[in-house]
């Protein structure tokens, strides 16, 4: 493995954040800053989620399994940008005014489904340190399957707030829709093969019961 | 440091009118006549400019009006690089950069339907059918943002009048062109082509009400809807229809282009109402462009004095 490319993902990761900090002060963040900020960081949140999202997948048709060096980070930095859009909502957009905020995700449901996903991330972002991993064992994977809806609702958070244009959130469900269904097509793979493998060698049962017995053994 | 005035450039330096308006056709024949003479780098020259260079033609006689505010006005740049108008794109930008596609002559506007007198009007004719006024307007979008905007126009009472409706005339349909080549936006079956607006004669009829042809004393640029559109300030901006072709005197309540795509969610009326939020967001404060903290909504935009009549005895919540 290449020692330069994690420093180099991290450096990749945080190209969005400079090119806005270089957009605010070329003074092109449009007639309307706070809505570009939050727009531009409400999309890397969920772009970096699902490429979080698209490591497992890659690993497993792939092979990539270096790939899983970078996992941690991509939610990580999804976790960042997601939490810089709900600080220009809640700092730039409302400017603390809690009474609205707390009325806005309670009333609205693309703002509940946002602020849902924002939160399922949050134990995500504590426990992703190897000592919490090593702490939860097994425990951590189940925890870590929230990210799956936490970014259902990110995507749903997107369809919900659009006036007609439905294009760009369509295109995030579909994309998300791939990576969620690759697992479930890599959970009963096995199972389906197994059934397979098993109606197969009950065919072949009156004529070789013994053959297709070391098959079945040796596919399970 | 001299700064130069628009009135210091002499009328023979700048590009003429016909040349500008219809730069994509210009462009075509001057390339095809460019390469047919060997010289095709010729053309090059006509490929700079930006689409407020396209718009910048002053529209002289214009008179102010106390129909007015005074509060600050947005900057010609905002007012023209933050655009709804999905014909040309549905990102805020994407108008500004359509603007080239929306060539503007030739264009009529046809006034027809229940009317003693219908007529297809040339727009260079319509321009001069009354004179123009400054009326600088609050905007007040349906997404909770608002603009202070110099509209240049005349009453569409105005038009109305020569039209003269006949007593079946209860309501007006305004329709925008239809045409993918200028309206690259039409391509996507984002909503129903053309986009269509109403508005009931009384409303249309109200002094505030006019036909807009340009903004901070130029002709109207292509993103805000040239080469005329509607505005009426105590509405929502999508009820102030762009790129008007037709306007047609009906009986009944005409359909609306937001209305027939989600009823619950736009209203015919659409009346600016800080108290009936839409489904989705609340509408009780706005951001003005330039302006860091939120403002709290005014009812009718603030034009409540001059229209809460027309709607009174019925019930805003029912009919937003």
């Amino acid at each position: 493995m290449l020692p330069w490319l994690k420093p180099a993902v991290f450096l990749a990761c945080l190209i969005p954040l400079g090119q806005l900090g270089y957009n605010a002060y070329t003074g092109n963040l449009t007639a309307n800053p706070i809505e570009f900020i939050t727009r531009f960081t409400g999309s890397w949140a969920l772009i970096l989620l699902l490429s979080s999202l698209a490591v497992t997948p890659l690993r497993k048709i792939c092979g990539w399994n270096a790939l899983i060096k970078y996992r941690r980070m991509l939610g990580l930095f999804a976790f960042f940008y997601a939490a810089l859009h709900f600080l220009t909502y809640m700092v730039l957009d409302h400017f603390f005014d809690f009474q609205a905020i707390v009325k806005d995700i309670l009333k609205r449901p693309y703002v509940t489904a946002g602020f849902t996903s924002l939160v399922l991330m949050i134990p995500l972002a504590i426990t992703s340190t190897a000592s919490m991993i090593r702490r939860l064992g097994k425990r951590w994977q189940q925890l870590h399957r929230l990210v799956y809806f936490a970014a259902a609702a990110a995507v749903l958070h997107f369809y919900w707030l659009v006036k007609a244009d439905i294009r760009r959130p369509v295109q995030y469900g579909l994309v998300l829709a791939v990576l969620l269904g690759s697992r479930l097509v890599f959970s009963w793979a096995p199972a389906i093969a197994r059934r397979f493998s098993s109606q197969r060698s009950a065919g072949r049962a009156t004529a070789n019961a013994r053959a297709s017995k070391l098959s079945r053994n040796s596919e399970s | 440091m001299l700064i130069q005035k628009s009135n210091d450039i002499k009328s023979a330096v700048i590009t003429p009118k016909e040349f500008y308006l219809n730069r994509r056709q210009f462009m075509l024949s001057a390339s095809a006549a460019a390469l047919a003479t060997g010289a095709a780098l010729s053309g090059l020259d006509w490929t700079g400019g930006t689409p407020e260079v396209l718009a910048g033609e002053k529209l002289g006689n214009v008179k102010k009006s106390s129909f007015s505010t005074a509060e600050k006005q947005n900057s010609f740049k905002d007012i023209t690089s933050y655009n709804n108008f999905y014909e040309l794109g549905t990102d805020k930008e994407d108008p500004a950069t359509n603007a080239r596609y929306l060539t503007t002559r030739p264009w009529t506007v046809s006034v027809e339907g229940e009317v003693r007198k219908p007529k297809t009007y040339d727009i260079d004719a319509l321009v001069k059918l009354s004179p123009l006024e400054e009326r600088v307007y609050r905007m007040r979008c349906v997404e909770a943002w608002s603009m202070v905007i110099p509209w240049l126009g005349f009453p569409l009472s105005s038009l109305i009048k020569l039209a003269e409706p006949t007593g079946n005339a209860k309501f007006i349909q305004f329709v925008t062109l239809l045409d993918p080549k200028r309206m690259p936006g039409q391509k996507l079956p984002i909503m129903e082509w053309p986009y269509v607006e109403g508005l009931r004669m009384d409303e249309a009829m109200h002094p505030l009400t006019i036909l807009s042809v340009g903004l901070y004393g130029e002709i109207l640029p292509a993103q805000n809807g040239a080469p005329i559109r509607l505005v009426v300030p105590w509405k929502y901006g999508f009820k102030s229809i762009k790129s008007i072709v037709k306007i047609r005197f009906v009986e009944k309540q005409p359909p609306a282009s937001w209305n027939r795509m989600q009823p619950q969610e736009y209203g015919f009326y659409s009346n600016v109402n800080p108290e009936v939020d839409h489904p989705r967001w609340t509408q009780a404060t706005e951001r003005r462009i330039g302006e860091f903290l939120r403002r709290k909504t005014l009812k009718f935009n603030g034009y409540g004095d001059q229209v809460a009549q027309l709607y009174s005895g019925m019930d805003l919540k029912k009919f937003y």
